[in-house]
Formats: C-alpha cells, structure tokens, sequence
C-alpha cells in the first residue's frame, strides 16, 4: 500500500515537477504540497492522467497557524473510485493571497470552497458564486480562525416588547473556560499568580 | 424566458415572469431545516437554491476546544439517524493516529452496530421517502422497526439515540449474551417486515410513477459531484468502501453490493432495500463470530480506561481513570483522513493533532453535503412535485450537512 503511494507521489512530481514542493507518505495516505500559483493545473493533471484518475473531490478544507507566515492550509482530498487511492493536497497561503477556484474541473468544489470562505475568509478567484453558506445571514467574521471565540460576538433572543428576534453582544455570566492542560512539569511557559519569584533587593 | 424579448408580439399583460418560492424552512418534505429557493416556470423547476446553516452549530469549531474523548458524543449529533457510524470514523481516526489495535470482540460489536445503524438509516430513508410520494402506511410500519433497534441500542449502552458507544481504542461496554440471542431473534424476523414493505412499494403504480425515471443520477454526474454511497450504488457503479477500502474486519464478512441499473430514485430504493437484507447477513455472521470472540472490549492502555475493578484496588489504575476523563488522551502529532461508509455515503474525518489532549482542526466530512449540493443540477428541468422525491431519495440529514 505505502510502496504504492509512494510510487504514485514521485510519478507526480516527476510529470509536474513546477508544481510539487514535496510529497510524504504517513499514516498511509499521500500528501503533496503544492504552490499557490499551481495548484489548477495540477488537479487538472490528477483527473486526466490515466494512472491518477483523481476524478472525485472529496473535501476540501483549510487549518489555521496563526504564527506562520503563510497562515492558512488549504487541504484538498481526492478520491479515484477507478484506481482505488486517495491523495492529499495541501497549499500554504498567506491571509491577502486567493487561491484559485477548481469549480470548472469538480463542481463539486462550489459549496466547499463557500465553506471554506465563510468559516476563515479565504478568497477563491474564479468562484461563481462566493457567498456565506453555514453561517447566518449577515454574520460578520471567520469563525473557524483562531483568533475567532468559540462564543462568538453576538446572541439572539426573542425580545417580548419588540415582538421580534433582536441580536446582542454577548454576555457571560461567567468567562468561558478554557482549561491550560501543560503539567508544569513539561516546562509551562507562564508564573501562576502568587508564585513569582520575589524581587532581587 | 420571462418573456422580456418577445416584447413586439407580446402585450404588457401577456408578459410573464418566472415565480419564486420558498420551500421551507419548515417543510415535511425537507426532511429537517432546509430552505430551497425555487424558480418555477409553470411547475417546471427552473432553478433551485438551497439555502442551508440553519441547524449550525459550529461543531468543528467546539471540537478545538475539547477533547479528544469530550468531542465522541458530537458526532452522534451529526447524523443523528444512525449515530455510531460516525462515531466509528472518529475513533477510526484517533486509532490511527496513536497507532491502537481495536481488541477483535470490539471490532465485531462496532461491525454489528454499525449494520444496525445502515438499517436505522435505509429504513427511516425508504419509508418516509415513500411518505413524500404520497404513501403514508410505510412509515407507521418501518418506525416500529426502527423502535425495536433503537432499544437495541439503549441495551448496549443506555441511550436510544446519542450512543456514545464507540470509543477510541474499543467500544463501552460488553454486550450481554441475552442481547446477541434477541438481536439474532430480531434478525430472523424482519426479512418479513422488509417484504411487507416490499409489497407496499414496489410494484405499487403511484410510487414507481413518482420514483422511476426522477433524479436520474449517471457515472459522469457521480463523478464531477463527488457523490457516495447509495447515490453511486444506484448508478450501476459496484462503489463501497466496505469492499474497496475495508476498515475494521468487513474483509471477512461475506455480502454482496446491489447496484442499480438506470440510476433514478426507483432503482436508489431498490438498492437501499437490498442492502438492508445484506445488513442483515452480516449482522447474523458477526453474531455467529461474537459468541466464539470473546474477551476484551477495550484495548487496555493510555487511551482507554482501566478496568472497573482494578481501579478498587490499584492507585495507578485510579490515578489513570482520573486524568483520563479530566485531562484526556494526547494524540501524536500528524494529520489524518479516515472514511467510513455510513448509510449515506461516506462520511469521513479529517483530522490535524497537534500532540495535545485537544484536536487542533477536525473536519467533519458528510456525504449529504455533496448531494444536496447537486440539488440544482437534478432539479432542473424537473416538476415542483418531484423535487420533494429527490429530496427524500438523496437522504440528507441536516444534523451532518450544517454540523
């Protein structure tokens, strides 16, 4: 299986070498990094060519790193039901870059890459329709991105007097916990409050 | 085709225009909180939009700030008509990543829940599909059905819907031998039920004259959609990840992949029938091989917790249940995509750890996402009437499809 995976990523980055940054195989699926500016052309080739046959889109995704330069991850995976494997596309973006849009080659991509857009505010250009798709209507923000609160910035209720839904901030009886897990034998980075050390006299 | 170029032959008041609707969000036919907007020209469909995230509840973004083992029960809520399959790919996932080998009466009892949960599925599919036509006596007779299961499933671990059944490593609990002998009494007597649906159904003139030839579905439509499950099986395509990609031990169970011939909702029934019957084969083979298995449900070790009764005698069992259920698991960094074929297609689990006890980014994949997605393209062309079939024929579940 692995021998396999391997073989397919240096058979792609042998036939596109412009587009592959380098490939691994771990945890028995392949992986490819792609640059930015090549990644349309190469998940043409994956659907044409006839050893890849990568013909359908099964997700399309991204992670975010807020301390690297090129913050986001988009993550593509491809399936071949004819050739039986998968494949795993990964494209380092910075916040400002677009990516290029596949919904000409997999329509499937349209409502994915909406996604994507929505929950961390990455552009696709040549999309056709780039709209909020989970979210409600009129939401402001990424949510999926780090920096994003898990409770988000504003709430709704029905208000009895105005007869209507009304939003509001937000606003918490109590702070939403987020427990730090670091044993602070495993080198935790931060003086607990009462512990510091006293002042060199 | 509103008429606008016909302007010379036309009067004002013969102008027509194409009306919009709103189908849902609280439809009985949208099987959850959908919203389509539709473009009608007379009651063909002319365009048609669907408008989902109105049961999002940001799941993917709870599950950053949760552990590994908090985050099991949330993907019982994603397609809540048969929880534990995706509680399998969840635990699939995590296996791979710490690298645990699932005990083999485990591996069994997840094989047997999860035919359990296809059947759950197809049966609520098919029948209330079947409601959408026009046919109402279906449904009254497949919940009943799907009542008795859903105490199996109470039996196994004490909740009807939201199992939380399937952990990392194993499953909960053992199953008493009582439960198998009821599951296997259960098994022989609903091939019957399946042909008194059957009879209602199949040959019934209104159902194939709503069903056959609706939402034709061909290889190259698969393809280009990115379609799974039944919505390729229908087609004629022999696609099913329990036979192409086994996970778990499905390469020793012995069954057969229906497939359909002309790809429209008649024949999705007929398959999604057929595969209730295979169901029930493996599940009767995993119960004959659950009475030879027997041993441990759990593989004992970081992730799982201790034995009951080791933890009364032994401080380093206690110490480990406690931070197990406190602390949780750390997962090896790494990143992973694991897929299993649930009864809607297949439902998949990417996962980036970063060797913390929470998952850095987990992405839940649904295979109701791509389908409904295709709504436009099946929809086109078709009847306001037909659209509330193909709805019902390409079985989504909001739960999975908004997350």
């Amino acid at each position: 299986m692995n021998e396999a995976l391997e073989e397919l990523g240096a058979l792609i980055a042998a036939k596109r070498p412009d587009c592959v940054l380098d490939y691994a195989v771990a945890n028995g699926e392949l992986t490819v990094n792609v640059a930015p500016a090549s990644l349309h052309g190469l998940v043409e080739f994956l659907t044409t060519n006839p050893s890849c046959q990568f013909s359908t889109l099964v997700d399309i995704t991204a992670v975010d790193h807020p301390s690297r330069p090129k913050r986001f991850e988009v993550v593509y995976h491809f399936l071949s039901m004819y050739q039986n494997h998968r494949i795993r596309l990964k494209v380092a973006i910075r916040e400002e870059d677009m990516v290029a849009s596949i919904t000409d080659i997999h329509p499937s991509a349209n409502w994915f890459e909406r996604e994507v857009f929505d929950m961390f505010g990455i552009l696709f250009s040549g999309h056709p329709d780039l709209r909020r798709i989970l979210t409600d209507y009129g939401f402001r923000g990424h949510p999926l991105r780090k920096d994003f609160p898990t409770t988000g910035y504003t709430e709704v209720r029905y208000d009895e007097a105005q007869k209507r839904v009304v939003y509001e901030p937000v606003s918490l009886v109590q702070e939403y916990r987020q427990f730090d897990f670091m044993s602070p034998w495993e080198g935790a980075e931060y003086i607990l409050p009462g512990d510091e050390k006293k002042e060199e006299a | 085709m509103d008429g606008s170029k016909f302007d010379d032959v036309l009067t004002g008041e013969q102008k027509i225009r194409n009306f919009n609707i709103n189908f849902g969000p609280q439809h009985p036919a949208a099987h959850g909180v959908l919203r389509l907007v539709l473009e009608l020209d007379g009651e063909i469909v002319e365009r048609c939009d669907p408008h989902i995230g109105l049961l999002h509840r940001g799941t993917e973004k709870l599950m950053e700030s949760r552990t590994y083992l908090q985050n099991l029960p949330y993907l019982d809520r994603l397609d809540y008509v048969a929880p534990m399959n995706q509680e399998h790919a969840w635990c699939l996932a995590i296996e791979r990543l710490t690298g645990v080998e699932v005990p083999r009466r485990a591996s069994l009892i997840r094989v047997l829940y999860s035919e359990i949960g296809r059947i759950l599925s197809h049966l609520l599919n098919v029948t209330t599909q079947a409601m959408d036509v026009g046919a109402l006596t279906p449904p009254l007779w497949g919940f009943e059905e799907r009542e008795k299961l859903m105490i199996f499933y109470e039996r196994a671990c004490g909740a009807r819907l939201h199992a939380a059944y399937f952990r990392p490593g194993g499953v909960h609990q053992d199953l008493p031998d009582e439960l198998l002998d009821d599951i296997e009494e259960w098994a022989i007597d609903f091939p019957a039920v399946l042909d008194d649906i059957d009879g209602l159904l199949t040959e019934n003139r209104i159902f194939k004259q709503r069903n056959a030839d609706i939402g034709v579905v061909t290889e190259d439509d698969i393809q280009k959609y990115g379609f799974s499950g039944v919505m390729v099986r229908g087609s004629g395509l022999a696609w099913d990840l329990r036979r192409a990609q086994p996970y778990e031990c499905y390469d020793e169970f012995d069954f057969q992949i229906p497939v359909g011939k002309n790809g429209d909702c008649y024949d999705r029934y007929l398959c999604r029938m057929e595969e209730m019957r295979q169901s029930i084969s493996i599940i009767r083979q995993a119960i004959v091989k659950l009475r030879e298995a027997t041993g441990d449900v759990l593989a004992r070790g970081k992730i799982t917790p201790p034995p009951r009764a080791e933890m009364k005698t032994s401080m380093e069992a206690l110490i480990h249940h406690f931070k197990l259920y406190t602390e949780g698991f750390h997962v090896p960094a790494g990143e992973v995509y694991a897929a299993v074929e649930a009864p809607k297609g297949e439902f998949g689990v990417y996962l980036v750890a970063d060797g913390t006890n929470r998952p850095y980014r987990a992405k839940l994949r649904a295979p109701g996402y791509l389908h409904l997605q295709a709504m436009d393209y099946i929809c086109k062309g078709h009847q306001l009437a037909d659209v509330a079939a193909i709805i019902g024929t390409m079985d989504v579940v909001f739960g999975e499809i908004d997350r």
